[in-house]
């Protein structure tokens, strides 16, 4: 085993889990406060990433670029809920999937007008291209590190909104029971609202941020918004901890079985059968790791009191 | 000597901090009506819901019928003859009365893995829940939708299904809850009607009804029970009196 | 066969439907269109996914948003072993069906612990997971997916599925079949049962059912049935690909089934000719035909709850509107 390739591939999958955080913080709150099931979380991912592309390419700059496509993201966040998903709480879930399932399609659509199949991307400027050689002779990218590091700080950022606040306290006090709040007479619509908008924020941060690797395509929400929902039945609904670690090791293991499992399989079969069962597994795991969390904990790994 | 019915050891419940049932005793002879009272919050519907198994207790038993229920799931519990009723109604909305009864017939009439015989021709079920229906008194509603029917009708009916079941013993939360008082006394008079037929644990706040229909009375509060006796010997303990009754 | 059906406004719109659908091998080249028989080929191959799903959903409450793995299942079973040279139905069609049935049991077994949005997002990852394998799966075709040579081989005289009419008719007398199934069970201990836990499921534990069981079985009934759309779909288009169980077409299935009328039994079918005859005019028209159906998928949701049965029922005296 290569020991270089594996701390490697440990950064990437922890790249991979971070950006699967900050998609999954919000989803994972507009359910746990909201009851909302909202499919067209993935389509504020594809906002972020194309908002940020143009912006970046008209201000040439990317720290410019992505710090004005944040606010771009809050009002379109806010005029997404405004407009329709508000209408959509009193709905059952029925009605919110398929009203929200629409949305993608729409979107999409509209995305692949107006940018085309090739869809666009962000250059990064010469300063981030470089590598970092960490003790041991490891090295990761640069901006690899930086979306480590940007999205540790709004993790943290959240953490402390979440836990230290006010607002925080509402957030999770709505999470774990939704009636609750309402009966403290706090404005209870406000508060879907701004859960919204930050829902909105982040996602689209995740998105900006991935875009310099991936390049930003119409439909690269959706596949996005599939790993997050594993991730927030991983962690229990409404739990932004339970997002955090299992954002992580989702992250982890769908990166490094990706990696590893062909190697791992030759020893136990010969070249063409790994070669063959290598991707079938690895396409699987985090999906058997969800089955396996669920026989054991219905709820997911941490199920906000009261739920 | 009569036999007992229900018996309950030690039952204990917390949520979070809080102590919902406090190592509760309670005996429930066969036949007769057992009133569980208490102010709001004293633990009387969680105590429903452990019996009927909705709830997990944190410890402690319950035996029933002479076996141990303590671990059985709801569906059994209500096999083994033990049903309850809802303090917020809890029937089967978009179906009709009839079937809404139907449906517990069906339940005791062995499994439902019957796929191609129409159920809504079938004689037994319907001949059976039309016989509770009359019993209830709503058997000219029997075609309308649960959902359209009035709320002491609702309430009835939620009293019904759980009859239907052909229980041994039935777990009452509230019957007489929201009913007008003239649907109260029929209740009332119903529930004493069934005196002896089957055995009854009775959560209610119509201190007239509950003092009328009980044999026994168990006062709870802060889900302990602080006195258990005849409906005379509650009414004329000080205790009960300062601490639930008030200055009745 | 009663005609008093035929006086309500549902009865009729039930009835031109399997008229429609019986006729258009007909109709279509006396308008000049062809290949409407076709699309109602594959309407009715669609409509039988529709149906199974509408099992589950429509009269038990599972919103499943991954039903499409089983029209997937259904097809590789055919393709699988088209693949090898197998092109027996006997051996075909079985394998396809049993293994549709042990995907819904496992997938069923799993999800139906949970419930409401865990149970929807849970449908949806393992479809994705049987997807991307399927995706993975170079030896059968990747994401190229894999044409089939031959079509189910019956080995009956005269009775040959690579006949077009044969083809089409099959598709329809099973399809009727899904649907005769669907309303024998939904009115039978079991049907009632199913549908008595989608109202309340709770008061089913409290009178005596375990409901887990029941549901699991209707599960298992409906993924057989999308598995049976799946064996069919891939002989009528003679190629299978990880497309048909992608979830977008999950999606569609569910709005189909809310479209024709949830919870009754002709509405999948009215459904799927809506959607797919509209799909089919918007893309004549636009490739982006999604931009139009979004916003008319939204409104739909919005204002026409119930669906064009619900719409119909509303023209009927008679207050029992399922039948």
């Amino acid at each position: 085993m290569n020991y270089t390739l594996l701390a490697e591939q440990f950064f990437n999958g922890f790249q991979l889990g971070i950006i699967l955080f900050l998609v999954a913080a919000g989803l994972t709150l507009i359910f746990g406060i909201m009851d909302l099931v909202n499919l067209a979380h993935g389509t504020l991912y594809m906002f972020g990433a194309f908002f940020a592309s143009t912006l970046v390419a008209v201000t040439d700059s990317l720290v410019l670029g992505m710090i004005l496509a944040l606010p771009v993201m809050l009002a379109a966040g806010l005029l997404l809920e405004f407009s329709i998903l508000r209408t959509l709480y009193e709905r059952n879930h029925l009605d919110q999937v398929l009203a929200t399932f629409g949305l993608i399609l729409f979107f999409n659509e509209l995305f692949l007008i107006v940018w085309g199949p090739e869809g666009t991307g962000i250059n990064l400027p010469p300063y981030l291209t470089g590598t970092i050689t960490l003790p041991g002779g490891i090295t990761v990218p640069e901006y690899r590190m930086v979306i480590i590091a940007s999205g540790l700080l709004v993790a943290l950022l959240l953490y402390v909104l979440v836990s230290k606040t006010r607002v925080g306290m509402l957030i999770r006090a709505g999470a774990s029971n939704r009636e609750m709040v309402g009966a403290l007479g706090i404005n209870i619509k406000l508060l879907f609202t701004l859960v919204f908008g930050l829902g909105a924020v982040l996602a689209g941060f995740a998105g900006m941020i991935i875009t310099p690797i991936t390049q930003a395509d119409s439909g690269m929400g959706e596949s996005i918004l599939i790993l997050a929902f594993v991730v927030i039945v991983i962690g229990g609904i409404g739990s932004i901890k339970g997002a955090f670690i299992a954002a992580i090791l989702t992250g982890l293991i769908d990166t490094m079985g990706r990696s590893f499992i062909d190697v791992a399989l030759l020893q136990i079969m010969d070249t063409v059968a790994a070669e063959t069962a290598g991707p079938a597994i690895s396409s699987m795991m985090i999906y058997i790791l969800m089955a396996i969390i669920l026989a054991i904990k219905p709820s997911g790994l941490f199920p906000p009191k009261g739920a | 000597m009569t036999e007992i019915m229900l018996k309950v050891e030690n039952l204990v419940k917390h949520f979070g901090g809080l102590v919902a049932t406090d190592s509760l005793n309670i005996e429930v002879e066969q036949g007769e009506i057992h009133a569980v009272i208490g102010p709001n919050g004293a633990g009387k519907t969680t105590l429903i819901h452990q019996l009927s198994g909705m709830l997990e207790s944190d410890s402690g038993t319950i035996h029933f019928d002479g076996q141990e229920i303590s671990h059985m799931s709801s569906a059994n519990r209500c096999h083994a003859g033990m049903v309850r009723s809802y303090q917020i109604t809890s029937i089967f909305k978009d179906f009709s009365v009839l079937d809404n009864v139907a449906m517990s017939i069906q339940a005791r009439e062995g499994h439902s893995f019957r796929f191609w015989k129409n159920a809504n021709k079938d004689a037994v079920l319907a001949g059976k829940a039309r016989e509770i229906l009359v019993e209830m008194g709503l058997e000219e509603r029997a075609e309308v939708l649960a959902d359209n029917l009035a709320h002491g009708e609702q309430r009835q009916l939620e009293i019904a299904m759980a009859l239907a079941t052909d229980p041994k013993m039935l777990l009452l939360d509230e019957p007489m809850a929201g009913m007008g008082p003239e649907e109260s006394s029929r209740v009332t008079k119903y529930l004493e009607s069934m005196k002896g037929k089957y055995t009854m644990l009775l959560i209610e706040h119509d201190m007239d009804a509950v003092f009328a229909l009980a044999d026994r009375i168990t006062v709870l509060v802060y889900g302990q029970a602080v006195a258990c006796g005849t409906p005379e010997e509650i009414r004329g303990n000080e205790e009960v009196r300062h601490a639930y009754l008030g200055d009745d | 066969m009663n005609l008093e059906i035929l006086k309500t406004p549902r009865g009729i719109y039930n009835s031109l439907l399997i008229l429609l659908c019986i006729f258009m091998p007909w109709i279509a080249p006396a308008i000049g269109q062809d290949f409407f028989t076709d699309v109602f080929g594959r309407i009715m191959i669609v409509a039988i996914a529709a149906i199974s799903l509408n099992l589950i959903m429509g009269f038990g409450g599972m919103i499943s948003f991954g039903h499409a793995v089983f029209v997937g299942i259904g097809g590789y079973a055919v393709g699988i072993f088209a693949s090898h040279g197998i092109e027996s139905a006997y051996i075909q069609w079985p394998v396809g069906l049993l293994m549709s049935g042990l995907f819904a049991l496992i997938i069923g077994a799993i999800s139906l612990r949970t419930r409401g949005v865990y149970f929807i997002m849970i449908t949806l990852a393992f479809a994705q997971m049987i997807y991307f394998l399927s995706v993975s799966i170079e030896k059968y075709g990747s994401d190229d997916g894999l044409t089939i040579d031959a079509r189910s081989d019956f080995g009956i005289p005269f009775y040959d599925l690579n006949d077009a009419l044969t083809m089409y008719f099959t598709v329809f007398v099973l399809m009727v079949a899904c649907l005769l199934i669907t309303r024998k069970m939904v009115n039978s201990r079991f049907g009632r049962v199913i549908r008595a836990a989608k109202s309340n499921d709770e008061r089913m534990h409290t009178i005596g059912y375990p409901t887990y069981g029941y549901k699991l079985t209707a599960f298992v009934i409906a993924g057989m049935m999308c598995g049976l759309s799946g064996l069919l779909s891939a002989n009528f288009e003679d190629f299978v690909s990880p497309d048909m169980m992608f979830w977008t077409f999950s999606g569609e299935l569910i709005f189909i089934v809310v479209l024709g009328g949830m919870g009754t039994i002709m509405g999948p079918l009215g459904g799927a000719i809506i959607f797919l005859l509209l799909s089919e005019v918007l893309s004549n028209i636009t490739n982006s035909w999604h931009l139009i159906f979004g916003p008319f998928l939204i409104l739909v949701v919005l204002f026409a709850r119930g669906g064009v049965e619900g719409f119909l029922a509303k023209f009927e005296k008679s207050p029992e509107a399922k039948s």
